[in-house]
């Protein structure tokens, strides 16, 4: 079991997430040309290693969280809100 | 090579059986090959057999890191099938079918492949209906497949779990030629033949980086035995399943379409024959199971569903999948299990593989095989030499290419999108 310190309702289970994948994945704009689009939707680095990873706390408080795990230790060493103008505002 | 027959068995039992000698060695890597295959998992080990048998490049080395078959080549369920309806994928596992219905005979190597049949449940007429359409496609391709209505089903299979409301059995799809190998045995098949052939299989070897000249590749950076070294070859081909991405990065190709994750996989302690085909539970579980010839119950389930290049799986898929299995086969409620495990693997973005030349000159690309890649194993290797030595496809791999997610011609059989835990 992965622990993911939700930053709302603290430590919770990996099973109450869904995981949404690689967050540093940013989406153009609809008009962007087929190439960055090609490359949003279907490329990833893939680490072996450090990776930044949406977590969907679905079965919590449905926050979307950006969390900082190594893919191969399993290592969990953050996890912050995704949406940065909330993220803003508790500071 | 020595041959293997019932009358060398028999001669050994003659002669306190000390003729047997080892059918591979550790040889010592030579400065240059024609052609470095990085990876002795299945695919690595079958596509330097079919280089040397079927194109007559034998200068050939296998470099893997662990110990050959160590990865998903040992790790998996063995299931064996081509129940596949979008082209791309139909023409490439018949192929790969094709290939294993001959295989014992071609490598003289018992890889005992059982044509068991593959039996998919359908617990529902939306199932049912969406499931003959996939059939009906197979059947149009020539792929062979049938329906067992719920008596025919009962009749086949008494112990599934019938006499309950929750999940009512309306039958099952069916291909018949469909099954499971051992996998050890396939590994150890073509490695033994391969090494016949002349090829070397160089284990305990990682390549750690690449050599190139002019924006070609033309050599591996190895580390073997804890010791660095080069060698150089006029072409290169990955078959290293879920770390594709890892050496793509350090080949210069980028990003690719693929995420790696694990799969668990589990075994119970021997029982008496009670499954004598392949049972898979899809749809509202993920659930598959089937019965290996010690009498091992051997079953799996979901992905754990996060990037993982850990081999360990999680306790919560465990948990599910004990749960499918209570729910589809309570009668191995008392059974024990003996062993669990997991591997990673090269889930790709349409859930199908890619087998292709690249953009870089003497570089060429095995991967994308999600949790399906044992059956692909002699179509995989088959295709990637005639890749390799030919320099353009197989007509079984021509759509298998890396420029359809450009072009939008995904392979998506589950429909899923570029979602690669889901496929
Ligand atoms: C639990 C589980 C169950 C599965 N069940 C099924 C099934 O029922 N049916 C089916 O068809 N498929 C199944 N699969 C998928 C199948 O096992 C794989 O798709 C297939 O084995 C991949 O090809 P391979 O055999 O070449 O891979 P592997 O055996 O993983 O070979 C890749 C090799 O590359 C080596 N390598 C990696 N990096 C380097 C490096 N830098 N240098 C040198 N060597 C390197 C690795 O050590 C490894 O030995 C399953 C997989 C798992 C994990």
């Amino acid at each position: 079991m992965l622990r993911i310190p939700c930053p709302f309702c603290g430590p919770r289970d990996h099973t109450e997430f869904s995981y949404e994948g690689d967050a540093t994945v940013v989406y153009p704009a609809l008009d962007a040309s087929e190439e960055a689009w090609f490359e949003a939707v279907f490329l990833r680095d893939n680490p072996r290693g450090a990776h930044s990873e949406v977590w969907h706390h679905i079965q919590g408080c449905r926050s979307f969280l950006i969390v900082e795990r190594d893919t191969l230790t399993h290592e969990i060493t953050g996890a912050r809100l995704a949406h940065r103008p909330t993220a803003e505002a508790l500071k | 090579m020595q041959r293997y027959s019932a009358l060398a068995v028999l001669w050994g039992g003659l002669t306190g059986q000390t003729h047997w000698k080892p059918v591979w060695g550790r040889p010592e890597p030579k400065g240059h090959y024609d052609v470095i295959i990085v990876g002795g998992g299945g695919h690595g080990l079958a596509t330097a057999y079919y280089l040397a048998k079927e194109h007559g490049i034998t200068n050939v080395a296998v470099i893997e890191k662990g110990w050959l078959g160590g990865g998903n080549a040992g790790r998996n369920t063995t299931i064996i099938r081509s129940n596949y309806m979008i082209e791309g994928n139909t023409e490439f596992y018949e192929h790969s079918l094709k290939l294993w219905e001959n295989l014992s005979q071609e490598l003289n190597f018992n890889v005992m492949f059982s044509q068991r049949a593959h039996v998919s449940l359908v617990f529902s007429a939306a199932e049912r209906d969406a499931t003959a359409r996939r059939y009906n496609l197979m059947r149009l391709n020539g792929i062979d497949g049938e329906f067992w209505d719920p008596a025919e089903l009962r009749r086949r299979i008494p112990h599934l779990n019938y006499d309950q409301g929750r999940f009512e059995i309306f039958g099952a799809y069916v291909q018949p030629r469909a099954g499971t190998a051992r996998h050890d045995a396939v590994n150890w098949g073509y490695a033994r033949a391969a090494t016949a052939l002349g090829i070397d299989i160089i284990q305990n070897c990682e390549v750690t980086g690449f050599i190139r000249r002019a924006g070609a590749l033309i050599g591996v950076e190895t580390r073997r035995d804890g010791v660095a070294g080069e060698i150089y070859a006029d072409k290169i081909g990955l078959a290293v399943a879920g770390h594709t991405s890892v050496l793509a990065h350090k080949a210069g190709l980028g990003k690719l379409p693929l995420e790696t994750h694990k799969l668990q996989a589990y075994v119970s302690e021997p029982i008496k024959p009670i499954v004598d085909q392949v049972i898979v539970f899809g749809g509202v579980g993920h659930f598959y199971i089937s019965q290996s010839d010690k009498g091992g119950m051997v079953f799996g389930g979901d992905l754990d569903s996060y990037n993982s290049y850990a081999q360990k799986g999680n306790l919560p898929v465990y948990q599910n999948v004990m749960a499918a299995c209570m729910q589809i086969l309570p009668c191995l409620g008392r059974v024990k299990l003996l062993r669990q495990w997991a591997g990673v693997m090269d889930m790709s973005m349409d859930g199908s593989p890619f087998i292709t030349k690249t953009d870089i000159p003497g570089l060429y690309l095995n991967a994308g095989w999600c949790y399906g890649g044992f059956k692909a194993t002699p179509g995989s290797g088959h295709t990637f030499a005639h890749t390799i030595a030919r320099d353009e496809p197989h007509w079984a791999n021509a759509r298998l290419t890396l420029e359809r997610y450009r072009e939008g011609r995904l392979i998506d059989e589950s429909g899923h999108g570029p979602v690669p835990k889901l496929h």
